[in-house]
């Protein structure tokens, strides 16, 4: 792997940007491997890099049926944040943030992470009630997280209009640990990472079928491009898990809805930090590319489609321009849809499967890109070691049959 | 937006209706006797299907009324509506 530092930037952007190398082979399929890993986005290739790096399975692959972060991890607004009310979503959540935090030293790749605070307006009394309730729930867990007074929210993000709308803005939780990262990089970086390390990274490769044995434990995948034999299968297929794990007879209690997003032209550095508003429903940043990034809500009805309806979004532009009237003139530039796979409790699903051999890394819902690399770092050690890591072991598919949910559903920034 | 037709009162704009789930979940009849199982199937597993889905819509903003639908997933083209009670029109059934 060619090594990333300063001076060789520097000296290849002396010397004609000449004698770069691609970042990683283009493998073919093998006939057997230790381990599969189905899904090449950010949580897909973290857990290949992870089992790789720390646990030493270096003969494993990652199946991808597009091109690598084509799904959620491209499509996805790119926040992060752990002001998570649960302990156990606390948990898993700073673990991540904490991984981000030196990930780009550790993968020698710019993810380009920037803790600028995330920012989440209270409306209305209840609101401000919950918000509270969150602030002492994260301090009380070691997570950062505090209340801000409309004035102090306004000087912490100039633009805000905190007085002259429908819902006047009566405070905001900040964490200021939170922020964005550059979403493709990551995707770009594990897939570097991973692939330095041993890991074949394999696109346009789709399953199409589990293959198992007499006693029903997996055998290994039929994709488009033929049979590969592996004893441990790693399923991180987001909105599509559902479609994977039927074939392997595994039900699990999972919607896939579209959820979109869009941004606007680019524009000079204008917006400081990350804004969320669960009541009037938007959400916003600025990429370093100078676009607006927002978000918006889920539609109604499930599909996989990858497109929702111009009512959706719309809407939350309407707020956008409620909360941020200097950019009502803005021309939007692009909106897209993904496919988010969500769990009853809006809590994450990590852990064994009732097929031996077969593991499960999906529910992630609405957001999932804030806890990549956690994420990844804990299915890995699920998977080498046959049993799950602590922070993930509440996360199991027995809990809705158990009755333990994470129910994180008022937890979520924006009510999806 | 997807153009929904309400076997009541015609073809409407998708902001008319609320969405209702997955169609033909049946409740257990005898809950006393119903192991945890299938509550958890009851009550979480859900189809999810990629391809014909039958679903439930209600007509919130017009009659009010509930009545099911056949939609495909990857087009979400609606294949069928049909009222409450009545079985997912065959014909519909497995078209793409």
């Amino acid at each position: 792997m060619q090594r990333f530092s300063g001076l060789s930037l520097l000296r290849r952007g002396l010397t004609g940007q000449r004698g770069w190398q691609p970042q990683w082979r283009h493998a073919e399929p093998q006939a057997a491997y230790d381990a599969l890993i189905v899904g090449g986005g950010g949580h897909g290739l973290g857990t290949a890099y992870y089992l790789a790096r720390e646990h030493g399975l270096t003969h494993i692959a990652v199946l991808e049926k597009g091109w690598i972060g084509s799904g959620n991890t491209g499509r996805n607004t790119t926040i992060i944040r752990s002001n998570y009310l649960f302990p156990e979503s606390a948990a898993l959540y700073d673990h991540a943030l904490k991984l981000w935090e030196g990930l780009s030293q550790a993968l020698n790749y710019n993810v380009m992470f920037s803790q600028r605070g995330v920012l989440m307006l209270a409306h209305t009394v209840h609101d401000t009630q919950v918000a509270k309730r969150h602030v002492h729930a994260n301090r009380a867990a070691g997570v950062d997280n505090e209340w801000l007074t409309p004035q102090q929210a306004k000087a912490f993000c100039p633009l805000l209009n905190i007085g002259d709308i429908r819902y006047p803005v009566l405070g905001a939780a900040l964490q200021r640990r939170g922020g964005t990262a550059r979403h493709d990089a990551v995707a770009w970086g594990y897939a570097r990472a991973a692939d330095a390390l041993g890991v074949d990274i394999i696109e346009n490769c789709e399953v199409t079928g589990i293959r198992r044995d007499a006693a029903g434990a997996v055998e290994g995948v039929e994709t488009t491009r033929g049979a590969i034999r592996a004893p441990r299968i790693g399923v991180a297929a987001a909105g599509h898990t559902s479609v994977i794990l039927r074939m392997a007879d595994v039900e699990l209690p999972l919607e896939s809805y579209p959820l979109q997003a869009l941004v606007s032209e680019p524009v000079k550095p204008v917006f400081p930090c990350v804004v969320m508003s669960n009541t009037i429903h938007a959400y916003i940043s600025q990429s370093d590319k100078g676009e607006l990034v927002i978000g918006a809500g889920t539609d109604a009805y499930t599909s996989y489609t990858q497109r929702g309806g111009p009512h959706i979004t719309s809407h939350a532009l309407e707020a956008i321009c409620e909360l941020f009237p200097m950019f009502r003139r803005m021309r939007m530039l692009r909106c897209w849809g993904g496919i988010v796979d969500v769990t009853p409790d809006r809590s994450p699903i990590i852990g064994r499967t009732p097929v031996p051999g077969l593991y499960v890394n999906c529910g992630w819902g609405t957001g999932g890109f804030k806890a990549t690399p956690g994420s990844a770092h804990v299915f890995a050690w699920t998977i080498a070691r046959g049993e799950p890591h602590p922070l993930n072991s509440p996360f199991t598919l027995e809990r809705f049959r158990d009755g333990n949910l994470i129910d994180e559903a008022a937890a979520a920034a924006v009510a999806h | 937006m997807l153009l929904i037709e309400c076997p009541y009162c015609g073809e409407r704009p998708e902001p008319e209706f609320v969405y209702g789930g997955q169609a033909h979940v049946a409740r257990p009849r005898e809950p006393a006797g119903v192991d945890a199982e299938q509550w958890t199937h009851y009550l979480y597993l859900r189809d999810n299907a990629r391809g014909v889905h039958a679903e439930r819509w209600r007509h919130a903003h017009g009659c009010g009324r509930f009545f099911n639908a056949l939609r495909d997933t990857t087009s979400d083209h609606f294949l069928a509506t049909y009222k409450v009670g009545e079985k997912p029109p065959a014909a519909a059934k497995g078209s793409r």
